[in-house]
């Protein structure tokens, strides 16, 4: 069990397969787990870890596994998050394609902990071809005896099904995302009754994005305190930071929680290509407010990314460089909400698109200076009014987009 | 005119139905199975479906008319999808865009008269190190340059 938990993705492409896996102690842990722990001191270990959600809000997965109630004869179920669509996020994608098995065995485990024995991967429609090798590893896990009935030898079992989405953000929210695993529209619930007690098929679920499934071997095998030793904040362990945009070497960095931002830019993502500069990043994936360049030594964690007023949501770094003209940003963000808000709540259905009017009139210079107060003033409206988060998730990038960049904006409207 | 899955398509769909505890659930999967079959889901096709999954035809029309990658009507041979989020625009995706246009004669959203190419815009394809990144009948491309997006042109009309 050497390199098993040390890292999530290997470093050479080929080594998803089962045999690779195997070789660096796959299945070990959740062979530990099953066989010898109880559930209560699994999800201990995991609240202890501080493992917090890698899909967006940032929510303990510990504390979400113990909301589901104890017992009960019926049905309870986990959902894995694989709608990764947040934009500049594309690391749930080298999960799947790098470490399916650490994705599976995650799974494995946290089922144990809950006592669940039917699961099911969403994955987002666009990632039909991503989710051949996913679909390949689970077929070599159940050849093995690593998904199905009686596993490790026990009375344990887990069966896992990929669902494919067919093209909708908001199936990355959790409840839109139980709907559209039920055959329906993906719009959000209400909340509560939370899917912890009432979720898909109106059973208790366990609902995780794939990045936070995938690090619970890593715990189980070395222990909460190894974990939070590994990241810089007091949220533990490491995480996958998407960069792209204006650097030299964008790509999906493994490293710790609470990495600072400027490092991960400047060091890991190579930095601007020569002669550009920075004018702006986008941290958490697009629904994260903007930060200036004067905002970015700040650390990758979720409390710290809070108090500079953005938040780490996806952990997807967008870097904009200067001469980029920021109503083409807003445009870009403002049709992109306008576009996948699900309909569902009137001020985000008709918010967002009226947003998506004034800020086109902008663009065609047909508006002036005033349209930005109505844009803020729009957004006001949204925030804090929808039933699920993408109300915010639009309201406030937008806001921090007009407020933060107001005089460029205002001279590039006002003629 | 009635709509049926070919033999193969069916067995898919019957498949795809066992791996749920309630038939409804199935209805992406086989809304999926059919597109991939005939290119759309045809009116017909909907009430087939509905009849198969014991539901209201209306519940059917709801869920194809909700998600960006089903079609109720036809499309070209193949579907050439362009991402113009955040990332891709930094990365020249506006004028990439542009050039399949005109290179095409068609406006996104349109099918070139030969039947051979749809174009369309997409938002955040989740390939954003690729930037500008497309997307061709489920396959990745990027990043995307005028020469590169010549040659693959080139060869989606060399299989009509």
């Amino acid at each position: 069990m050497l390199e098993n938990g040390v890292r999530l993705l290997p470093v050479d492409d080929d080594s998803w397969r089962l045999e690779a896996y195997l070789r660096r102690g796959g299945y070990e842990t959740a062979r530990k787990v099953l066989t010898t722990m109880a559930p209560v001191d699994v999800i201990a270990e995991v609240c202890k870890a501080v493992l917090r959600g890698r899909g967006g809000a940032g929510f303990p997965a510990g504390v979400k596994w113990g909301f589901v109630p104890k017992g009960g004869a019926g049905p309870k179920y986990l959902c894995v998050n694989a709608d990764e669509a947040e934009p500049g996020t594309f690391k749930d994608r080298l999960v799947l394609l790098r470490a399916p098995h650490q994705l599976l065995e995650g799974m494995l485990i946290t089922a144990f902990a809950v006592g669940i024995r039917s699961a099911f991967i969403y994955v987002r429609g666009e990632y039909a071809r991503v989710s051949r090798r996913l679909e390949k590893a689970i077929a070599e896990a159940r050849a093995a005896g690593y998904v199905g009935p009686r596993l490790f030898g026990t009375d344990l079992g887990l069966d896992v099904v990929v669902h494919h989405g067919a093209g909708a953000y908001i199936c990355g929210e959790e409840t839109a995302l139980l709907e559209s695993l039920e055959g329906r529209r993906g719009q959000p619930r209400v909340k509560p009754p939370f899917p912890a007690v009432v979720g898909l098929f109106r059973s208790p679920t366990v609902i995780n994005n794939v990045e936070t499934i995938a690090t619970v071997p890593q715990i189980l095998a070395r222990g909460a305190d190894w974990f939070l030793g590994r990241g810089l904040a007091k949220d533990g362990g490491t995480r996958l930071y998407s960069v792209s945009g204006a650097v030299r070497r964008p790509g999906t960095f493994e490293l710790p929680v609470g990495t600072p931002l400027r490092e991960i830019i400047e060091v890991h993502a190579g930095g601007t290509p020569e002669g550009r500069s920075i004018k702006a990043v986008i941290p958490g994936g697009l629904s994260a407010p903007v930060l200036r360049p004067g905002e970015l030594d700040v650390a990758m964690d979720v409390d710290s990314l809070s108090r500079a007023g953005s938040m780490l949501g996806s952990a997807g770094i967008i870097v904009i460089p200067e001469g980029t003209a920021m109503l083409d940003i807003l445009h870009a963000t403002a049709r992109f909400y306008a576009h996948e808000s699900c309909g569902k709540c009137t001020p985000c259905r008709i918010g967002t698109a009226w947003i998506l009017k004034v800020v086109e009139r902008l663009r065609s210079w047909g508006g002036g200076p005033a349209d930005l107060d109505l844009i803020l003033r729009l957004a006001e409206g949204i925030k804090g009014r929808t039933l699920c988060p993408l109300g915010d998730a639009a309201a406030l990038p937008i806001h921090a987009l007009v407020t933060k960049f107001r005089s460029e904006l205002e001279r590039a409207v006002a003629r | 005119m009635s709509y049926a899955p070919s033999p193969a398509a069916l067995g898919r769909i019957e498949a795809a139905i066992a791996r749920y505890p309630e038939r409804s659930a199935a209805l992406l999967p086989v809304l999926h199975i059919i597109q991939d079959e005939s290119g759309f889901v045809s009116p017909d096709a909907e009430v087939w479906v509905a009849a198969k999954l014991s539901i209201a035809p209306v519940r059917v029309r709801e869920v194809l008319s909700f998600y960006t990658m089903f079609r109720r009507a036809p499309a070209g041979r193949s579907t050439l999808q362009v991402c113009h989020n955040v990332s891709c625009a930094l990365a020249g995706a506006e004028d990439i865009l542009l050039f399949i246009s005109e290179k095409l004669g068609i406006a996104p959203g349109q099918t070139t008269p030969d039947g051979a190419i749809s174009l369309v815009t997409v938002e955040c394809l989740g390939n954003c190190d690729h930037a500008p990144c497309l997307q061709v009948d489920g396959v990745d491309h990027g990043p995307a340059s005028r020469e590169t997006v010549d040659a693959l042109i080139e060869e989606l009309k060399s299989h009509a």
